[in-house]
């Protein structure tokens, strides 16, 4: 379990890839239109396996909205 | 294609952006878009919402439109090009509505800020497409940093306002290397038709659609504003003047 800061809100939980915190967070990780950031750096998708989080890390999971 | 609208070497045949904001309810937003005949939409870039992330804008619009996402709400440098980055992963497209607010409550660009993000997204491969302010100055830098196109507001965001300045919004069109696209302000079509007639390449319209009391009609009543504007000005509109000319001929009038 480590601290993380997830679209502005710290959490505890536990997850050691982004992979693995889309689950824990009940997102599909196959789901489209879908980009992460961590610590103010896009990782792409196919880094979503591999991509490692620490604790302390800042999180945002973003999707495209209405908009004009 | 006649008179085709060539964006970063990209043709449209419709010279109407639409907001996919403040619609009633999605089928509206779907055929208000379908009746206003534009062929790329805006979006925002938002956080998921943690309860779960449930079906999404895109999924409707599908492969209809070319979305353009915006950075709607940044106030730093940092945050839009932040969000543009995640919109290009998102979207997988390059093409950015970069808009940077230096005043929440009027949500007038800051222009420094602007000017410095675009550049940095242009060196980072985007086609900027900035809402700036109606500064021909302002314009100038942004077109010089390599934004696509300059999208300078008409009156502020959401006002239905209209062109508050077209002198120099002619200004801008006439002098701008880059496509002009009036963005912010339009409130009902005749607004629409003044854009195209003072010689801007397109409009951006939300509001005055999404928010009107019919948003299908009122798409549709956008739609033929901009093309009427735009054979007007392709036209060549005659001159104003102080005196009146009278159009029938002056001779063979009945009891002279």
């Amino acid at each position: 379990m480590m601290q993380l800061r997830i679209n502005g809100k710290d959490t505890e939980l536990a997850a050691a890839t982004v992979a693995e915190l889309l689950a824990e967070q009940g997102i599909d990780p196959g789901a489209r239109f879908l980009a992460v950031a961590i610590n103010g750096s896009v990782v792409r998708r196919a880094e979503w396996q591999t991509a490692p989080l620490a604790a302390g890390d800042s999180v945002e999971i973003v999707r495209p909205f209405q908009g004009g | 294609m006649a008179d085709p609208l060539v964006i970063a070497g990209t043709t449209f045949s419709s010279r109407l952006i639409a907001g996919t904001a403040r619609f009633p309810n999605q089928q509206v937003m779907l055929d208000a878009l379908e009746a206003s005949g534009a062929e790329m939409v805006t979006a925002s870039i938002r956080r998921i919402s943690l309860e779960g992330y449930s079906g999404s804008l895109i999924d409707l619009l599908g492969d209809k439109y070319r979305i353009l996402p915006n950075t709607a709400g940044c106030v730093t440098a940092r945050d839009a090009i932040l969000t543009a980055e995640l919109a290009r992963e998102a979207l997988n497209t390059n093409w950015v509505k970069l808009e940077l607010i230096g005043d929440r409550e009027l949500l007038y660009p800051d222009v420094e800020q602007l000017v410095h993000a675009a550049d940095e997204l242009v060196r980072k491969g985007f086609i900027v497409m900035p809402y700036c302010n109606e500064d021909p100055v302002s314009c100038q830098k942004l077109a010089d940093v390599g934004c696509a196109a300059v999208m300078p507001l008409g009156s502020l965001i959401g006002s239905g306002m209209g062109i508050a300045n077209p002198a120099a919004i002619e200004l801008i069109c006439s002098r701008s290397p880059v496509p002009v696209v009036l963005d912010a302000g339009i409130g009902t079509a005749s607004d629409a038709a003044q854009a195209m007639e003072l010689g801007c390449d397109a409009v951006m319209i939300d509001t005055a659609i999404a928010k009107s009391l019919d948003p299908v009609r009122m798409a549709a009543g956008m739609r033929a504003a901009i093309e009427g504007g735009r054979l007007a000005r392709l036209a060549g509109r005659i001159p104003k003047q102080r005196f009146a000319e009278p159009s029938s001929p002056q001779l063979g009038l009945v009891g002279s």
